[in-house]
């Protein structure tokens, strides 16, 4: 089975968000840059206990600049095969998929894994872009993920439940928490990483529909009401009468 | 400006994410001068939609479910029948696998998560999980934008609207649904969740869950937990709430024993009203909260329950 698995760069989950340049650009000053945790932990992890299971071949891609190398050696050295870079600035959700989109369309993978979200932008977005402009069945959010005879069998969470969906090969699913847990890569991997295959594609630039102007960051909290825990009951009161929630 | 929105109902009832997508797309269209019509299928009173704000329903009746791709060629075909320029949908499992499918078929901008009605062609949205809000221009003669859940209110102030069939040529499914799952429970589903009672580590065990279960019936709140409480198999994995779980946006959010760590608010930081009951007072969620108890849970937590009673008992 062929499997291109998609990846983004995103911060650290501890990182400052702080912004630059007029409130236009995000301030990278200190921030350490990891694998998109939904598209690490769920979606890479999956396709390499696929690969064991079944064999074939896991690709990462990523969109971006030389400063993605960095996180993409990171996915080899959890044990993907080979890793391809679009050298191209991440212009928005448009210019990604077209770009991934051009990159796939002839070559054969069986399964193109994404991560749900990026948790920088939060876009959920790409993954149905790709699978639109590859006339692709798209399964968003599937927590689980099997794949038998050319037919991928995942589960995903409703209102009040789950649900099980099929959906024939090739196809282009989005993963959320559940489809695997997070695997540390060890030393052999991360040697071996240093000389596994790290394609550069050149790519004219894609077209984009939206664009950032700015930043702003969200209202500040007022401060802390603090309520006597000998008196609990109080807060009761207080939600009822003053925040008027209950 | 025409507006076309699409409503998903469920057991006979639109969703209350759909209610939303429809009061903000009316919201959208009356600020522009223009009209909104919503767009839905199968067998249902559709009028309703008229009171979040629809002027219009266009209703397929043929279909009975459908799946992203045929909710999208739908909306495709509404939109050429009705010459719309702005679309809307919630930025719920629909939305997800619509919008990016009909921003590619239409090159119109996509502002996925919105949190307010546009200003002219700019549109903000949360990113970073909700730590800093994007403005972001939509440059094309359509634009689509999707609802964050639980950001805009249903303003249910209009009256029942007329309903008229529509129909379009819309496949079938690939994606196939082999079975449904309903969970036996009593509780209220997360995502819809007015207020939420959640609790982590400080809890010290399972067995502990039951005041927590307790208190959130009082209040008529969903429960939730932290990262390390799902992870360790105490709390199933859909109740983790936080920057790699679910992110969640109710009235109100009581929160027990859980440390703040900044992935866990990331997750619940577009609540309305946050408590945070932590024995520690150096717990960094106090400096998110509205308002705070520094207390033992297993204290706080049964005064707590008790009050609530009381309060419900003078309801």
């Amino acid at each position: 089975m062929k499997i291109l698995v998609c990846v983004s760069k995103a911060p650290d989950t501890t990182s400052k968000i702080a912004f630059t340049n007029n409130n236009t650009s995000f301030d990278e000053a200190g921030v350490n840059f990891i694998v998109n945790p939904y598209d690490e932990w769920y979606a890479l992890v999956r396709a390499l206990e696929l690969k064991e299971a079944q064999g074939g071949n896991v690709t990462v891609l990523s969109v971006g600049g030389a400063d993605y190398e960095q996180i993409i050696r990171k996915a080899l050295a959890i044990g993907a095969d080979d890793a391809v870079r679009i050298d191209a600035p991440e212009s928005d959700a448009l210019s990604v998929s077209t770009h991934i989109a051009n990159y796939a369309k002839d070559k054969g993978f069986d399964l193109i894994l994404c991560g749900k979200e990026t948790i920088n932008y939060n876009g959920s977005v790409v993954p149905g872009m790709v699978a639109e402009l590859l006339d692709l069945p798209l399964v968003a959010l599937a927590a689980k993920l099997d794949v038998a005879n050319g037919v991928a069998t995942c589960e995903r969470e409703v209102t009040g439940g789950m649900e099980v969906l099929e959906v024939n090969l090739p196809a282009v699913i989005s993963a959320a928490k559940g489809m695997a847990e997070q695997r540390i890569p060890n030393m052999r991997g991360i040697m071996a990483a240093r000389t596994k295959a790290l394609e550069v594609v050149s790519v004219e630039n894609a077209s984009a529909t939206t664009a950032v102007n700015n930043y702003e960051m969200p209202p500040a909290k007022s401060a802390c009401k603090f309520v006597d825990p000998a008196n609990a009951a109080e807060l009761i009161t207080l939600l009822h009468q003053e925040a008027k929630v209950i | 400006m025409k507006t076309i929105v699409f409503a998903e109902h469920l057991n006979g009832k639109f969703t209350k994410s759909s209610l939303e997508a429809v009061s903000y797309a009316s919201a959208w269209s009356v600020s522009t001068g223009g009209t909104c019509i919503a767009v839905t299928y199968g067998n249902i009173d559709a009028s309703v939609l008229g009171t979040a704000g629809a002027n219009e329903v266009w209703k397929m009746d043929a279909l009975s479910a459908a799946d992203g791709e045929q909710i999208t060629k739908l909306m495709l075909a509404a939109q050429k029948e009705s010459g719309a320029t702005a679309i809307v949908l919630s930025q719920d499992l629909n939305g997800k696998s619509v919008a990016p499918r009909l921003s590619v078929r239409l090159n119109a901008g996509l502002v996925s998560g919105a949190s307010s009605l546009p200003t002219g062609n700019v549109v903000k949205k949360n990113v970073f999980s909700g730590k800093a809000i994007a403005h972001v221009t939509v440059n094309s003669e359509i634009s689509i934008v999707t609802v964050l859940p639980n950001s805009y209110g249903v303003n249910a102030s209009g009256a029942a609207c007329p309903v008229n069939a529509f129909s379009a040529e819309v496949g079938t499914a690939r994606v196939r649904v082999k079975e449904v799952r309903v969970e036996e429970s009593e509780s209220i589903p997360l995502p819809e969740a007015d207020k939420v009672v959640s609790a982590g580590r400080g809890m010290k065990g399972p067995e502990n869950w039951g005041m927590i279960e307790e208190l959130a019936k009082e209040l008529n709140a969903a429960t939730a937990c932290s990262r390390p409480v799902s992870d360790i198999g105490w709390r199933p994995h859909h109740e983790h709430v936080g920057q790699t779980g679910i992110a969640i946006r109710p009235n109100l959010y009581i929160a027990v024993g859980i440390s703040g760590a900044i992935q866990h608010l990331a997750g619940v930081n577009g609540s309305k009203v946050i408590v945070v009951i932590n024995k520690d007072p150096e717990a960094p969620f106090f400096k998110a909260a509205d308002y705070g108890i520094v207390g033992d849970a297993f204290e706080v937590v049964p005064q707590l329950i008790a009050a609530a009673k009381a309060f419900n008992a003078t309801k």
